[in-house]
């Protein structure tokens, strides 16, 4: 069986590559909300999967080498046929509101993408059952596994586009397939499988298996579908999927929050879509400054009203229309900072010349950066930081994005932001305008948080708002505003036909004159969040703006319970525009995990022998529950908080991913050993692994925050070593519970080991969703003490005295009830 | 007994009476012309909670809006819901709006029996459609090659002769028939473009829908005055106060 671990270590990664490039397709073919599915459907796949193999486990255990070949196989075949299964499904999320059958929909997609999982979870969890004596090694290799296919599949997406990383990722378990085949003629049937499959792949999978069927209301289909336009390039890295767009004949002119009375017309354009969506323009520039005269006619331009040839940061430069504004307004030096290189090297390279070089121009530098990262490291100052729209206003009218987290827009962000301004300096941030305001009002919320942050006792007097018809622009002072920045914004905005929603000194007439809302919202809000009862205005309040945190950084959810029936029963009437769908969608998962985890995984399982000893149900049952819930609520915390920390959330996800697969996977095989040493001194193992894992983690709640702020600016390596530094301890002693469980169930009831197995995947696939949501409500700390909370109630289950001695009284009854 | 089981016979006689009735009704081709009658008595009902001033929708509106087939405006499989207060997809990213918005847009522009009226983005026809049964020439222009050759073709099929479409780009409006009495933008836009201001009459109105395809958000009420000046008022979709208890 030496065969056995390498080929357990190939599953794993084709495993957790492909839950990894599930989530990228994802993304790519509907929306961001996705990502939890597919986490909670791995997890799905390994908690089926233990019930299956309890069910059927002597006819499965004496052909372990041909089924073990069979499902790696089946895991490989799946993976792509699957995929295009669950593409032909048509769930469209935007029409949950209208269509029941959507629910259904989303159930059919779940279904398909589970069945890959299933597979891949037969192989381990068949190595697991019949090579028992192994377990801990094949533990190692599983988890180490992990943690490669996490690091294989990021580098195949530098190489590949999304949809042709399908094919080595099922190469993975294929050649576990094949490893596993020790004497191919004893199985003909799986032989001749294996090589029809390795013919198909061969000569090549049919396209359609591997297309992406994006759907047709995202930002790229619809430009796609206007007369002549045309894909010019496309590009693609873990970051996301770039696709260029030309439309001669109908010329792209995206210009959000150009004025009614602008003279301008904005020149043609070039889109350039991320993951199919978030549409950014790149406009071409013919050298002359009056071509770009429109721009000045945005709300965007208000802070170049206040500024004298500033010198600008620009964060989430994109294709360049706000580094163009800046220069356009006699910007003496611009920093733009870009996550994606990609994005970059498209306006700096391939589209330099319709670009008019304007990154080549010598008063432009650019930063291939995440902006908080950027922000951290760098210790200039600038006249002005500027945050353009950075999502696309579908996106944001449907809400569909309100699970994002985005640490842009929170407090400390915003803090961040003053810090880097001169006295005298503006942060300026435009944002689409929703009706009635939420996001806007969240952000204004922010902005007065942050300031009282620093100190400011009057923080009405350092903002100003102004509204288009479909944009706002905020302004953030480092100083109070004075009197002639006031009349030149009044001016600005007066002769652009923008109104004035707040300004020291604005007066409730002077605010909704030109684009005449039902009432003066932006104005009302602004007045009632700067006003001593600001807690009682954002609880009564029908949308959830208070500020965002970098604990809690979800700017874009908006959602209320309470709201709901309201606005569900006005959805006949335009009401539906008010929900954030993204969140129910969440909630639908959940409740659909629930479901999909009793029937694949617990009910089944009521079908087996139950000769355990009374009184081990609900202890172990409880032990195993809780395990499962705390394990990923840690894991899923930490990720967020590391994901500042990096800088860059793929590497984080990546990072903390395989530090903590690998990291577990190593206390978990030293777990025997620890365990042995410890209880020869009367100490119960279970209980000091959980303490250790208690101390770790609120040391890190309280101390992290500070220690990252101070070593954020140092280089990536050093903060890539120190994140998994960091990971080791709390990795290695969460490793450690769950084998040591199963060892005493091994030990005391054997009987109840495929119970534990399934109620511990039972938890985990409701875990990977609720965590999210209790996340979106609490925050990541109050995540992280919750799974605290469940770890020591574990421990309590297991702890030794009462413990050992109940289910020795309840051997002893099972005795008497024998005899 | 005797009494309750032949009361039980009675009740299964009515059962299956009824079964076989709804299943002789689907069997042949559904009453169009009473489910939209029943959805305009439902428009009817909604026109209170529509953010703009008026209690309810102009009589005319609702009468155009019975007369038009919307049924045979959308794709065949949507068909059994077209007379359904939704918005549908019609293909190419697009929808056919919820009927609530069209009434709700089409009664905000207006209309009279002589203006003509410029739509940007012809999508199913079905906002042309009902404009055409108010006004006396319809314009409208779709840059999508086969949404516009659909829509032209069922609009010319169902005798809107008052309708005359093109494809092509809508920015800048239709100026050989311009200035409009009224104009209907109904393509998504990041703003409103400079010349469809410039071809609107002094004292018309342009309606802009501002949201996402299944979910209109509020509307952009564009008015040209009298004297050419531009006023624009945002009516939200419904009557929704973001605010609980006292304020």
């Amino acid at each position: 069986m030496r065969r056995l671990l390498p080929a357990t270590l190939l599953v794993s990664a084709g495993a957790i590559s492909y839950e990894l490039l599930l989530m990228r397709l994802l993304s790519i073919v509907q929306w961001h909300h996705f990502a939890y599915m597919v986490i909670s459907l791995a997890l799905l796949g390994y908690g089926a999967s233990g019930t299956f193999i309890a069910l059927f486990r002597q006819r499965l255990e004496s052909r372990f080498e041909a089924v073990f070949r069979l499902a790696a196989l089946l895991f490989s075949i799946s993976m792509p046929v699957c995929f295009a299964l669950g593409q032909r499904v048509p769930f469209n999320a935007l029409e949950v509101a209208w269509d029941v059958r959507q629910l259904g929909y989303l159930s059919l997609m779940y279904l398909a993408f589970f069945v890959p999982f299933f597979f891949a979870a037969i192989c381990i969890g068949l190595a697991f059952t019949c090579h028992g004596r192994l377990a801990g090694r094949i533990y190692f290799f599983d988890l180490v596994g992990a943690g490669l296919g996490a690091v294989v599949l990021i580098g195949l997406l530098f190489l590949l586009m999304p949809e042709h990383a399908l094919l080595p990722v099922l190469a993975l378990p294929f050649a576990a397939s094949l490893l596993m085949t020790s004497r191919p003629l004893e199985q003909r049937t799986i032989a001749v499988l294996q090589l029809a499959w390795l013919g198909l792949l061969v000569v090549g999978l049919p396209q359609t298996y591997t297309r992406l069927e994006v759907s047709e209301f995202k930002g790229l289909s619809q430009a796609l579908a206007v007369l002549d336009s045309r894909v010019l390039e496309k590009r693609s890295s873990p970051l996301g999927l770039i696709t260029v767009v030309e439309s001669p004949t109908i010329p792209l002119r995206h210009a959000p929050g150009l004025s009614f009375a602008t003279a301008h017309i904005p020149p043609e354009q070039l889109g350039v879509f991320t993951d199919a969506d978030a549409m950014s323009a790149i406009i071409r520039f013919d050298g002359r400054p009056e071509s770009l005269a429109w721009l000045g006619d945005t709300t965007a331009a208000l802070p170049f009203a206040l500024l004298e040839s500033p010198s600008v940061l620009v964060l989430g430069a994109g294709g360049g229309s706000d580094v163009l504004l800046a220069l356009s307004h006699g910007a003496k030096h611009v920093d733009a900072v870009e996550l994606d290189p990609q994005m970059i090297a498209l306006v700096a390279g391939t589209y330099a010349d319709f670009a008019g070089n304007v990154y080549a121009d010598p008063r432009v530098t650019v930063h291939a950066a995440e902006a908080r990262g950027f922000i951290a490291q760098t210790d200039k100052q600038y006249d002005l930081l500027h945050i353009g729209l950075l999502d696309s206003f579908a996106a944001s009218g449907a809400g569909v994005q309100s699970l994002n987290e985005s640490y842009i827009y929170t407090v400390e962000a915003l803090t961040g932001y003053i810090h880097r301004t001169r006295p005298d300096g503006i942060v300026a941030i435009t944002r689409w305008l929703k009706l009635p305001p939420r996001d806007s009002l969240k952000l204004i919320g922010t902005a007065i948080e942050a300031l009282r942050a620093e100190g400011i006792e009057a923080p009405g007097r350092r903002l100003a708002l102004i509204r288009g018809w479909n944009t706002v622009t905020l302004l953030i002072r480092n100083g109070d505003f004075l009197q002639a920045d006031v009349e030149a914004i009044r001016e600005f905005a007066a002769a652009r036909s923008f109104d004035t929603a707040w300004l020291p000194g604005l007066t409730i007439s002077d605010t909704n004159r030109y684009n005449v809302l039902d009432e003066p919202y932006l104005f009302n809000g602004t007045e009632a969040l700067l006003g001593d009862d600001a807690a009682a205005f954002m609880a009564r309040y029908k949308f959830d703006i208070e500020p965002a945190t970098d604990d809690r950084p979800y700017f874009f959810h908006l959602f209320r319970w309470r709201t709901l029936p309201e606005i569900f029963a006005l959805r006949e009437v335009g009401g539906a525009a008010l929900i954030e769908w993204g969140y129910l969608i969440l909630v639908l998962t959940l409740l659909q995990a629930v479901l999909a985890g009793l029937l694949l995984i617990l009910i089944p399982l009521t079908r087996i022998d139950r000769s355990w000893p009374a009184g081990t149900a609900p202890r172990m049952g409880g032990y195993f529950l809780l395990l499962g819930l705390a394990f990923l609520f840690v894991e899923i915390a930490f990720i967020q908080k590391f994901i500042l920390f990096l800088s860059h959330p793929l590497y984080a996800v990546a990072v903390v991913l395989a530090g903590f697969l690998v990291f577990a996977g190593i206390g978990s095989a030293y777990s025997d050993r620890f365990s042995r040493r410890l209880e020869s001194g009367g100490r119960s193992a279970v209980t000091v692994a959980v303490a250790a894992i208690a101390l770790v983690s609120l040391a890190y709640v309280l101390l992290l925050p500070t220690v990252f702020a101070k070593l954020i600016g140092t280089p990536d390596a050093i903060r890539i070593a120190l994140s998994i530094a960091l990971i080791a301890p709390l990795a290695f002693f969460m490793g450690m519970p769950f084998p040591l469980g199963l060892a005493r169930v091994a030990e005391k009831a054997p009987a109840f080991l495929p119970w534990a197995w399934g109620i511990n995947g039972f938890a985990s696939v409701v875990a990977a969703v609720l965590a999210t949501l209790l996340a979106i409500e609490l925050g990541f700390s109050v995540v992280i003490v919750i799974a605290l909370g469940l770890y020591a109630l574990a421990a309590l289950l297991m702890a030794p005295g009462n413990n050992d001695k109940d289910i020795r009284r309840s051997s002893a009854l099972v005795a008497d009830d024998a005899t | 007994m005797p009494l309750r089981t032949r009361h039980q016979r009675s009740q299964k006689l009515v059962f299956s009476m009824l079964l076989l009735l709804s299943i002789l009704a689907f069997a042949k081709d559904p009453d169009f012309a009473s489910q939209r009658a029943a959805l305009v008595a439902e428009l009817e009902q909604y026109g209170r909670f529509t953010g703009d001033v008026r209690e309810s929708f102009r009589t005319s509106t609702l009468d155009a809006i019975n007369k038009v087939p919307r049924h045979e405006l959308v794709p065949k499989r949507e068909r059994r819901f077209a007379y359904e207060n939704r918005p549908l997809p019609i293909g190419y990213g697009q929808t056919i709006s919820q009927p609530y918005v069209v009434a709700w847009m089409t009664d905000l522009l207006e209309p009279d029996e002589d203006d003509v009226v410029l739509e940007v983005g012809t999508g199913s026809g079905y906002q042309a459609a009902v404009l055409a049964e108010l006004v006396a020439r319809v314009y409208s222009i779709e840059i999508i090659e086969e949404l516009a050759e659909r829509g032209a073709g069922d609009l010319k099929r169902l005798g809107y002769d008052n309708v005359v479409t093109k494809l092509g780009d809508g920015y800048y409006g239709w100026p050989e028939h311009g200035p409009f009495d009224g104009i209907v933008v109904t393509a998504a836009a990041s703003h409103v473009p400079p010349p469809l201001v410039e071809q609107l009459k002094p004292g018309a109105r342009m309606i802009i829908p501002v949201g996402s395809s299944f979910m209109t958000q509020q509307l952009l009420l564009v008015e040209k005055t009298r004297d050419g000046g531009i006023v624009t008022r945002q009516i939200g979709a419904v009557r929704f106060v973001p605010l609980t208890g006292g304020h």
